[in-house]
């Protein structure tokens, strides 16, 4: 145990995820020995986040004003929205540049041990921007477990009763990897997402 | 396929032992207490990653260490493998294969291949449903590795299922309770079960959903089940009577919750039949379902019905027939696996002592061919004389060749 303040510090970098106690240690002893100035502007950056930063009110997504810049965006798709767990899967398939439509972040999956319920997720919000009818396509990408499995089928049932379009993201191989390398459950899963091959 | 090298750290009692063996009968002779089982429950561990003893992990690391670490050379076909297990109790097991990581420790399952048999085994026949839907389950991974997988998804699926219908019971009695008293009942009824955001509807709309997620991954375990039960009655009926001859003959029937009381099998195990027939079955009894908080179908309740004639074995068969029994499920799971591609290691801790001199015959007739066969016993004569081989002296903790 350190002094006091030292203590405090590293027990405050030990709850952060994938922090354990040697790295808070390690931290804390590195801004320690570090330039005033430096920790100073960390300290500022760490503020800021949580002044500055709020939660688009379109689609949940991380935004530095009202609405997120994609939302803003009146180049994106309007019709195509595409459902995601967290802000962090919107990079994600930001970096694809495949989708050009809107995201909806639901802030979690389905997971009763956990007490996360769909009333805790934005699923309501999702359900007002699909009233007006412009968007006819719906793609799930929630995480291929079972929470986030759970939570796809708790949406297209929900949602195809509306008239709109309801996919799921394919799961399967691995692109440029080999074949026998696959684990079983994976390669089981492309089994069953199979689809014709045009020629 | 056989072990050709053991090496176990902090494993049981053992600190430190370095074990070679050779294909054929190897015994472990020494008196109680002082670790042959140790040396095979190790063995099985490296087959199945989990103990025959014991359900949690911890006591399989020595007092005072931290973790425990197995090794096993393992010979298959005249290729040579080698399996490592670090065993951390309350965190996940690291697995190596020929000095590699493998990224997860389920990977190294199928390896090694074992059946072990056991006084414990007589729970088979004697004791709860859970005996047999675990033989029947362990047997399913040991022949197809994925099923750890399908096992463990279903395991998870019917966790969250429960956590749901605990809030939805605890919505109800609450529900009931406050509209007697108020509303500050129902807040701590749902407080109660943690899931304070949670209303009734909201519960009920959600069990749709589990509902499909446990009838799909159920049904792939139940559809495996009654494949694999099919496939093993000709065995099971086989052994026993090579086991037991001229007694009445041995029936199997697996008991499925997807069934209603006094309906037949469906004389299918097709997949999607099964899925239909779970979903059906959790609607008939969801009622009931949220009146106690658990879930009533489904794999994880089903039996197999074990009989000798008409009458069920278990209360009935007397214990020389039980026994024959559960050493016939176990001989009929060798044989199966055998027939699947290479000889299991065939484990047989302590069961000798536990058999009439004929049932002891009979087995040793019929397992002394196998690949490698290793025993434990108490004294050198529970060894019986079919089983001439290797013998190992085992006391407080050492391992010595010796007669």
């Amino acid at each position: 145990m350190y002094e006091g303040v030292v203590q405090n510090l590293i027990d405050e970098l030990g709850l952060l995820p994938g922090v354990g106690p040697k790295s808070a240690q390690r931290i804390a002893f590195h801004l320690l020995a570090a330039d005033p100035a430096d920790v100073k502007r960390l300290a500022h950056a760490l503020l800021e986040v949580k002044d500055k930063v709020r939660f688009c009110r379109v689609c949940g997504n991380v935004a530095s004003e009202e609405d997120c810049r994609i939302c803003r965006d009146a180049r994106r798709d309007l019709h195509v929205i595409c459902v995601v767990e967290e802000p962090k899967d919107v990079v994600a398939i930001e970096k694809t540049r495949e989708f050009r439509g809107r995201y909806h972040v639901l802030g979690g999956a389905i997971s009763p041990i956990d007490g996360v319920g769909p009333d805790d997720l934005r699923i309501r919000e999702l359900m007002t921007r699909l009233a007006d009818g412009q968007v006819t396509e719906l793609i799930i990408a929630t995480d291929p477990n079972l929470e986030g499995e759970a939570t796809a089928t708790y949406l297209a049932r929900l949602v195809k009763p509306m008239g709109v379009r309801v996919t799921r993201l394919a799961s399967g191989l691995p692109v440029g990897g080999d074949l026998e390398y696959a684990d079983e459950v994976t390669l089981g899963r492309a089994f069953e997402g199979r689809r014709l091959l045009d020629v | 396929m056989h072990v050709a090298h053991l090496s176990l750290t902090d494993f049981r009692s053992y600190p430190s032992v370095e074990l070679e063996l050779q294909p054929g009968v190897t015994a472990f002779v020494g008196p109680n207490g002082q670790g042959k089982t140790n040396l095979v429950e190790a063995i099985g561990y490296v087959a199945t990653q989990s103990s025959h003893r014991v359900a949690a992990d911890a006591p399989l690391v020595r007092h005072g260490a931290g973790r425990a670490i197995v090794r096993a050379s393992v010979v298959k076909d005249d290729r040579r493998a080698l399996v490592e297990l670090e065993i951390n109790p309350g965190r996940a097991n690291r697995a190596r294969l020929n000095r590699a990581p493998l990224s997860r420790a389920r990977d190294a399952l199928g390896l090694l291949r074992t059946v072990l048999f056991a006084p414990e085994d007589l729970a088979l026949v004697k004791g709860d449903p859970s005996e047999r839907r675990r033989f029947l389950d362990d047997l399913l991974v040991a022949r197809a590795p994925r099923f750890a997988g399908v096992r463990a998804d279903y395991d998870r699926v019917l966790k969250q299922r429960g956590a749901l219908l605990r809030t939805a019971m605890a919505t109800r009695q609450g529900g009931r309770r406050g509209s007697r008293t108020g509303h500050t009942v129902v807040r701590r009824a749902e407080d109660e079960a943690g899931f304070a955001s949670m209303g009734a509807g909201d519960v009920l709309s959600t069990l749709d959903v589990w509902d499909a997620h446990l009838a799909r991954h159920g049904a792939e375990l139940l559809g495996a089940r009654l494949d694999l039960v099919e496939a093993l009655r000709p065995l099971v009926e086989q052994a026993y009577a090579a086991l037991a001859p001229g007694s009445a003959a041995v029936v199997m029937s697996y008991r499925g919750t997807h069934l209603s009381t006094g309906e037949d099998d469906l004389g299918t195990s097709d997949r999607a039949v099964l899925t239909e027939r779970l979903r059906a079955r959790l609607l008939e009894v969801r009622d009931a379902e949220v009146e106690r908080g658990v879930t009533l179908v489904g794999p994880h309740r089903d039996d197999l019905l074990l009989g000798l004639g008409d009458l069920p074995a278990r209360g009935y068969a007397s214990h020389g027939e039980s026994w024959s029994f559960a050493l016939a499920l176990r001989l009929a799971a060798y044989e199966l696996l055998r027939a699947d591609g290479s000889d299991p290691v065939l484990i047989l801790d302590d069961v000798f002592a536990e058999l009439d001199a004929q049932r002891r015959r009979r087995l040793a007739e019929t397992v002394r061919d196998a690949e490698q066969v290793l025993v434990t016993a108490a004294v050198p004569e529970d060894v019986p004389a079919e089983l001439s081989g290797f013998r190992y002296q085992v006391a407080e903790g050492s391992v010595s060749r010796g007669d």
